[in-house]
């Protein structure tokens, strides 16, 4: 019990910091909104979908998804962060359940993305996008987009936890995050692709990840799904298992790792 | 009664490149002040760094208020207060928030918490600046707050590393200040340093290491004694410097020696303050008023030169800083 207790001060701990910083709040919705309006109005005329809606139907899930995977590189540099002001040694001499600190940081993480998605969702209804599936699907979709968020932020605190400085972390996860996130069906077919990045970009979490919240906000007819593969006809089931597996692996390294600090 | 043990602790770096301990032992008794001394890289941190569960030691033994360090970390969290080289307390939350936060992380409960923040920061004159990001913060006021997020819960040994590290002249008296309050109230307590006037001032016991081994332990009295008794010094015009070699040179086995920028004639005596007297009465026969005059105990700086062959590293920085002319 005392350790649900333990994440729940950390949690808090992150929001009371959003607050007495709202610029990080402000600048982590400024930028996928801008995005939002980059692609819709820059190439959404010139991309043509033979999509009911148009490009913007496309685009947003693409969008919701490169903005939750950047969760990564936010927990990864709010950690270290913290490991270069020597405040992680503080909360390890602290008689409190150990790997507090990282779930409370993933969680309050968590809960930024969903203030993140509200804001970038309305900004995409203004500029037309609307999901014609049921509330659930709809709901489950946003569900499965801080469910990525998550796992991907436990690939953060491994990240943030080894690195050595702060602006490195940075760079590395814009490093990991940046192609992922284009090399994939997010904003382009994958079909302009040349065939070995296809199949790259059609095995791609971020591509089954908007995938699944194509489908899950009612678009039938996806671009990208070209090769017939696996993951593109079965975005959902990919996805899950994706997610899981990140877990899976990321998890324990991390919780391991922050155990063995400094060792 | 022994409060804090380490035995034999070995820890090394680099796959055994780096020995940072090597066979390391200490003690500190129960409501005292154990002053551990050296220069940078000599292991003072390691050593926190293990008695505090952070770090685990490649072998030997350690126990803090009789419980085992290795076997039993989450009890030995418990019970110790740490305050770290860097104020470990979060810049952007305020006093107040990070106190609050800390009491709750010890499992007060909120209103508990809310008291003791509140306390804690009366004690430490930190009450006006409650409410302000720790980042608006001067370098002693942050070290002040990190030192009342260790005292949350009063613990029953308290570990300060370098705690005076970097802080500007005033910050170091406000936390010599706040220090000795504490030991006042008889807490225990394992001091780090590389400031030899820091261990002079605040501890019982010094132990005085270097590459990761104790080269020395005992009072700063008798740390002094081991290199030995007083020097005589006067300082006179340019003038009266060649009689007052003479003088000074009569009282002393030894020969006088002078700092010729200084204009400071000094020299060892064992006779102590007869030797003052005799020194003044007859510079007061030859006409000559000293500007200064006294007898000096070595300084801690002396017996660190003369255990280990090697200045404290600081003071080759300094040196070095005033070679450069930044000072």
């Amino acid at each position: 019990m005392s350790a649900i207790n333990d994440v729940a001060i950390i949690t808090r701990r992150q929001l009371l910091l959003l607050s007495r910083v709202p610029e990080v709040l402000i600048f982590s919705t400024i930028q996928p909104v801008m995005f939002v309006l980059l692609f819709r109005y820059v190439f959404g005329g010139s991309i043509d979908t033979g999509q009911p809606g148009g490009y913007v139907q496309l685009l947003m899930p693409g969008i919701f998804v490169q903005t939750v995977a950047f969760t990564l590189a936010g927990t990864a540099s709010g950690l270290a962060e913290d490991m270069k002001k020597g405040l992680i040694d503080r909360f390890r001499s602290l008689p409190i359940s150990q790997s507090a600190l990282v779930i409370g940081r993933t969680l309050g993480d968590s809960l930024l993305n969903i203030v993140v998605l509200a804001v970038m969702g309305i900004a995409g209804y203004v500029v037309g996008w609307r999901p014609s599936s049921g509330i659930g699907s709809i709901a489950l979709g946003f569900i499965f987009l801080l469910c990525f968020g998550y796992a991907l932020s436990w690939v953060g605190v491994l990240v943030g936890l080894s690195a050595s400085d702060a602006r490195v972390v940075q760079n590395v996860s814009f490093i990991v995050t940046f192609p992922l996130t284009f090399l994939s069906n997010a904003f382009a077919p994958t079909t302009g692709m040349p065939r070995a990045l296809q199949y790259f970009a059609e095995w791609n979490p971020v591509s089954t990840m908007v995938a699944a919240c194509r489908e899950l906000f009612g678009l039938e007819n996806q671009f990208g799904a070209t090769a017939g593969s696996f993951p593109s006809e079965n975005p959902l089931i990919t996805s899950l298992i994706y997610m899981l597996i990140i877990m899976a692996i990321f998890i324990p390294l991390s919780l391991r790792k922050y155990r063995n600090y400094a060792d | 009664m022994k409060s804090v043990i380490a035995q034999d602790l070995v820890k090394t770096y680099d796959k055994g490149k780096v020995r940072a301990l090597d066979g390391l032992s200490l003690d500190v008794e129960e409501g005292t002040v154990l002053s551990v001394l050296g220069p940078n890289g000599a292991g003072k941190t390691t050593v926190v760094r293990i008695l505090t569960t952070l770090l685990r030691a490649d072998s030997g033994n350690a126990s803090v208020a009789g419980i085992d360090v290795m076997k039993n970390p989450e009890k030995v969290r418990e019970v110790i207060g740490l305050s770290g080289q860097y104020a470990a307390v979060d810049e952007i939350l305020t006093g107040y928030d990070n106190l609050v936060m800390f009491g709750e992380l010890y499992h007060l409960g909120k209103k508990n918490a809310v008291l003791r923040a509140h306390e804690l920061l009366e004690r430490f004159s930190l009450t006006e600046a409650a409410r302000r990001p720790i980042k608006t913060y001067s370098g002693g006021m942050r070290r002040r707050l990190d030192l009342a997020a260790s005292l949350i819960v009063k613990p029953k040994v308290l570990f300060l590393d370098e705690p005076t590290t970097g802080l500007d002249p005033r910050g170091r008296q406000e936390m010599w200040g706040v220090i000795q309050e504490l030991v006042k109230g008889g807490v225990t307590l394992l001091l780090t340093t590389q400031y030899l006037e820091e261990a002079d001032q605040l501890a019982d016991d010094i132990v005085v290491i270097d590459t990761g081994k104790v080269i020395a332990r005992g009072t700063s009295d008798a740390l002094k004694k081991q290199v030995g008794g007083e020097r005589l010094e006067v300082v006179v015009e340019q003038a009266h410097v060649a009689k007052t070699l003479e003088i000074v040179g009569a009282v002393s086995e030894n020969k006088a020696s002078l700092d010729e920028g200084l204009r400071l004639i000094s020299a060892p005596v064992s006779t102590g303050s007869a030797a003052l007297f005799e020194v003044l009465k007859s510079l007061d026969a030859a006409g000559i008023h000293a500007l200064d005059v006294g007898l000096k105990r070595p300084s801690l700086d002396d017996v660190f030169l003369s255990l280990t062959g090697h200045v404290a590293e600081e003071k080759k920085e300094e040196v070095a800083e005033k070679k450069r002319g930044r000072k």
